[in-house]
């Protein structure tokens, strides 16, 4: 009997109980299709989570960070922990060649530290405040869209000069998707808690690939019907959501100033005895290459060790370790996704093997038909595989089209960042998966069926 | 030599620690063109014989060449190609699939051989034309008579140009008049040079085949029942085959 004929027969038998044969399937369609979009949504949220690493500055970024708690055993050099300061930074160029672009930082948190700024009679309130050096750009993957970054004289000389987040702008100036204009604030005096800063630069809207996809869109349609809407885009509120959106919308939310200028004007009196307040609150650098990641790591260390007297307070923050962070989320969702379709697989396979039990044991006298006029064991064991597969991949071929609907109706329902992916790869392992159900579910089947004798089953009624 | 040859064929079943002796020591050969009625009352064996005859199960002992080929001690697989190529059957109840035309059960024989689909086609319209039921191809078997039925049995038996039909009560669930047209129709394809076996319980039926043999308690009644042997059927059959 060749396959083809066989193949036949079994797609007959399946669409001669079409009611039957889509309940069996209904196991196999939930399978995966969970196993697709399961997938699909952890692919989408690797993506984002990705977008958010490459724009806090990518893997080679090194961040050494003042810490308070000192280690257990220098509990009692708590007084004479010196902290960060700029001579980490002279010891560190001079001390790790394996680091380029070491630049300090000084970070006012804008809520904590109730930052206000003021254009007119407009209020803004920053996420963060950034005293530094220009280099901070490169590290964290900043682009000054209109105007410049301050520069080494500005920071020199101590200028009030400033380079804002658009959502700043779009609070103090006006949301160009509202008003219908862009105003390009550089050259404007704003007041940062009461002392005039002017705008010399302001970065481009940082967004993830979604929003970005969903703006073009917008502008395309604008395009096309312009009547409709003069310029003006619906209101979709801040951008970015969740987890990975948060870095984009502190990126947006953020003021830098030069370094000398932060010293100088929010920190000139603010230490008990009326001194400046030296300390750092960070340092970040990039490594040179990420292949010597470790090495680079240990020279920074031997580094701090020697200017800090061995004293511990300074930690580090590499992205790698949010990498990691990134991959144990992620393996932790696919693992439970898998496991999930594994299950709703194996039920749907019991319910094959339990549909094909209930048709041999009605079509025994068929089985011994076929059997007299030529059949052997093999032709009918391959028949009764063959309708078991032919449910299974009916089964999955339509679990295929329902995972599509499903991660299409999920990105409607729930729009974030992290837009599920549905991956050619997925289709192919879950389409695969539903075959090989198909398969073991049919073995029993086939092997009981094949085995009947002849005339016994010419008997049967 | 003989189309079929048995020696000594002997099948036992063992039923709840008794053995049951179906067949005892069964010898005979069946000769090609051979028109034979197997005859018996019910539990003599004559069911027994035929599945052995008809390559469907094996004795327990003894030999047996069909067409040349070792039989007692093939394998079921070889049996299976042996019952495609070289056997027909006809059953009492037609055992046509409920869920195949008429043309697809005629062709079921010659799937299990590989033919291809046109060659199956024609060769299965070829047969049902022998039977007269070509212009029914498309019909299920459930919406034909009795009759027709049995014929499209008798179809799917000739498709794959067997060496011997068997036919096993072919006319017991038929009425009187259905079951003579169904005989005529073996007795056209023995004149035609076909082996049939027919396995009968009905003297009469038995009295239309030039060969009978009578199994009694499993084995051959040495001398055919005298009443048998001068039986005047009451078929009356416009092709006598005597």
């Amino acid at each position: 009997m060749n396959l083809l004929d066989t193949i036949l027969v079994g797609i007959k038998e399946v669409w001669a109980h079409k009611f039957r044969s889509m309940l069996t399937m209904l196991g196999i369609i939930l399978g995966v299709s969970s196993l697709v979009a399961m997938s699909a949504l952890v692919k989408g949220m690797e993506n984002g989570m990705k977008e958010a690493l490459v724009a806090m500055g990518g893997l080679e970024k090194v961040r050494v960070e003042a810490q308070d708690d000192l280690p257990a055993h220098q509990k009692h050099l708590t007084d004479q922990a010196p902290g960060l300061l700029m001579r980490d930074i002279y010891a560190l160029q001079s001390g790790a060649p394996l680091v380029k672009n070491i630049t300090p930082i000084v970070e006012q948190h804008g809520y904590r530290s109730r930052i206000n700024i003021t254009y007119q009679n407009k209020r803004a309130r920053p996420w963060r405040i950034y005293g530094t050096w220009p280099g901070i750009l490169d590290l964290e993957d900043h682009r000054v869209e209109h105007g410049r970054m301050f520069n080494e004289i500005d920071n020199e000389m101590a200028r009030s000069v400033c380079v804002i987040g658009v959502e700043l702008r779009n609070d103090l100036f006006g949301d160009p998707e509202k008003t219908g204009k862009e105003i390009i604030p550089v050259g404007k005096v704003i007041q940062i808690n009461g002392q005039p800063f002017t705008i010399v630069g302001m970065f481009e809207h940082y967004m993830t690939e979604k929003e970005r996809k969903e703006k073009e869109l917008a502008r395309l349609e604008a395009l096309k019907n312009p009547q409709a809407q003069v310029g003006v885009i619906r209101d979709k509120g801040r951008s970015g959501s969740g987890p990975s959106g948060y870095v984009f919308r502190l990126k947006n939310n953020s003021v830098f100033i030069p370094l000398q200028t932060m010293m100088i004007q929010f920190r000139a009196a603010a230490g008990v005895d009326e001194t400046a307040d030296p300390k750092l609150s960070g340092i970040y650098m990039k490594v040179k290459d990420i292949g010597v990641l470790e090495t680079a790591l240990q020279q920074i260390r031997n580094v701090l060790q020697v200017s800090h007297n061995g004293i511990e307070d300074w930690t580090f923050r590499t992205e790698e370790d949010l990498a990691d962070g990134i991959q144990l989320t992620i393996s932790n969702f696919r693992m439970s996704g898998v496991i999930i379709a594994a299950i709703a697989l194996v039920v749907g396979g019991i319910g094959i093997m339990n549909i094909m039990l209930a048709s041999i044991s009605e079509r025994v006298r068929e089985i011994g038909i076929r059997k007299a006029v030529g059949a052997t064991t093999t032709d009918i064991f391959i028949q009764i595989i063959m309708e078991s597969l032919v449910i299974a991949l009916m089964g999955g071929a339509m679990g295929l089209a329902v995972s599509i609907a499903l991660v299409q109706s999920i990105t409607a329902f729930t729009p974030n960042e992290n837009n599920p992916v549905i991956t050619l790869q997925a289709m192919v392992f879950a389409f695969g998966c539903s075959a090989m159900v198909g398969m073991v579910a049919g073995m029993i089947p086939a092997f009981r069926a094949s085995k009947l004798h002849p005339i016994q089953a010419l008997k049967y009624d | 030599m003989a189309l079929i040859e048995l020696r000594d064929i002997k099948k036992f079943y063992h039923l709840g620690g008794e053995t049951i002796r179906a067949l005892d020591g069964v010898s005979l050969d069946v000769q090609a063109g051979d028109f034979t009625s197997i005859i018996g009352p019910s539990g003599s064996g004559k069911s027994t014989l035929m599945h052995i005859l008809g390559c469907l199960d094996t004795p327990t002992s003894g030999s047996m060449r069909l067409d040349g080929m070792d039989i007692h001690d093939a394998t079921p697989r070889q049996l299976a190609r042996v019952r495609g190529k070289k056997i027909g059957f006809v059953f009492q109840f037609f055992n046509l699939l409920p869920k195949l035309n008429v043309a697809q059960n005629v062709e079921l024989p010659l799937i299990y051989q590989g033919t291809s689909g046109r060659s199956r086609k024609e060769k299965a319209m070829q047969a049902l034309q022998l039977v007269g039921l070509h212009d029914r191809a498309g019909h299920r078997p459930s919406q034909l008579s009795g009759g027709q039925q049995q014929r499209v049995a008798i179809a799917r038996a000739l498709v794959n140009d067997p060496r011997i039909i068997f036919a096993d009560e072919p006319t017991g669930n038929l009425d009187t008049h259905t079951g003579e047209m169904i005989l005529e129709t073996f007795c056209k394809l023995h004149q035609e040079g076909r082996t049939i076996i027919l396995v009968t319980h009905d003297p009469e039926i038995a009295a239309l085949t030039p060969q009978k043999i009578e199994i009694r308690d499993g084995k051959i009644a040495q001398n055919v029942d005298a009443k048998l042997a001068g039986k005047e059927s009451r078929f009356k059959l416009s092709t006598s085959s005597h």
